[in-house]
């Protein structure tokens, strides 16, 4: 038959924090592999232009991006404050464009080639005629995917 | 001395959530979860060297002009306009509902799935910008007249087969889009040809 014990002195055990690291390193290590460490640093300045019928770049590997903006503070004493292009890390003129698209395809796995997409990432008080010469030098370049970096407007 | 049984201590972990939790913030912060969104567009092949582009020759109730000047000013069809009426324009123009003759003409196309439908086919978007126009305003218009196709090619499929276009598989979205045809063309710059058949 159960014993009744009443007179045993209950007390609470302690909590076991033992599993505590495991769960924050699960944690970590989530963050660590989305983790995308920035691609450049930033020579020009941009924000981008707004837009609603945004599509997600799905396969980061197959982008290349230009960059186009005025050239921030410490680099508008030499480079002058009118919109430049960046490339990569530098800056670059729309004759080094077709040849880094030419450079980065060929870097690409053979199969890749064709699914190459230049992304677009202009400061959104650009003029449209640098954006122009670099649509053509892409066109030469036959680098035809292409698409405009914008953000979800937020209001009208 | 006789064997003294050590007893090892177990080692305190408790910091060892601390130093995790370190870790855990630094990548927080460092992390930009940021995923590149853009509109994407195709550009048209280049033109062959020392071959001077041609004047297509496309009717002008298949054409819908869109002009942006220096000021950010859209010109529409020879009138003034601003962005937000742009799209409701351009879709009125590639459905073409009604058989309007002074919108684009309609032909009967035979497509897979959805057999002989009614399709304005030869449309054209013809967009021109000029050199000083802000990108800001290039994207937009960009924005509406995409956004027009997408929205017609959801009413589309919302009346064929109940879904949106999103939702569709890849067979019937062929089809759609086989209904409504993305055709915005841009201009070649003037100072490499000259004349307007840049087809994006």
């Amino acid at each position: 038959m159960a014993k009744i014990r009443k007179d045993e002195k209950r007390e609470m055990p302690a909590l076991s924090t033992s599993s505590l690291p495991d769960i924050i390193f699960m944690l970590l290590f989530f963050f660590m592999a989305v983790t995308t460490l920035k691609e450049v640093t930033f020579k020009v300045k941009i924000s981008p232009p707004q837009a609603t019928e945004l599509q997600k770049i799905e396969n980061k590997s197959l982008v290349r991006y230009v960059y186009i903006g005025k050239p921030t503070k410490e680099f508008a004493r030499v480079y002058g404050t009118e919109s430049r292009i960046q490339l990569s890390d530098a800056f670059a003129d729309i004759k080094d464009l077709e040849e880094y698209v030419v450079d980065e395809r060929s870097a690409m796995k053979e199969g890749d080639q064709g699914l190459l997409t230049i992304s677009i990432k202009a400061d959104k008080d650009t003029h449209m005629g640098i954006i122009t010469d670099i649509k053509q030098a892409l066109r030469r370049a036959y680098a035809l995917k292409i698409s405009y970096a914008a953000v979800k407007r937020t209001s009208y | 001395m006789g064997k003294s049984k050590r007893k090892i201590k177990e080692i305190n972990s408790s910091s060892m959530a601390d130093i995790s939790f370190l870790l855990l913030i630094f990548f927080l912060v460092t992390t930009s979860m940021n995923v590149s969104t853009g509109l994407s567009r195709r550009l048209p092949p280049p033109l062959p060297p020392n071959v001077k582009p041609q004047d297509q020759d496309i009717k002008k109730r298949n054409i819908f002009v869109v002009k942006v000047n220096m000021m950010n000013q859209l010109m529409v069809q020879g009138q003034e306009m601003s962005v937000r009426q742009l799209k409701d324009k351009a879709k009125e123009f590639i459905q073409n509902e009604a058989n309007d003759p002074n919108l684009p003409e309609k032909t009967t196309v035979n497509i897979d799935l959805l057999g002989n439908v009614e399709i304005t086919k030869d449309h054209v978007i013809s967009l021109q910008n000029d050199v000083d126009t802000q990108y800001q305003a290039y994207i937009e218009v960009q924005n509406e007249l995409i956004s027009a196709y997408n929205e017609l090619r959801n009413e589309f499929a919302m009346q064929k087969f109940g879904k949106k276009y999103d939702e569709l598989p890849e067979r019937e979205q062929m089809a759609i889009q086989q209904v409504y045809p993305q055709k915005i063309s841009e201009a070649e710059p003037k100072n490499y040809g000259g004349i307007k058949n840049g087809k994006n």
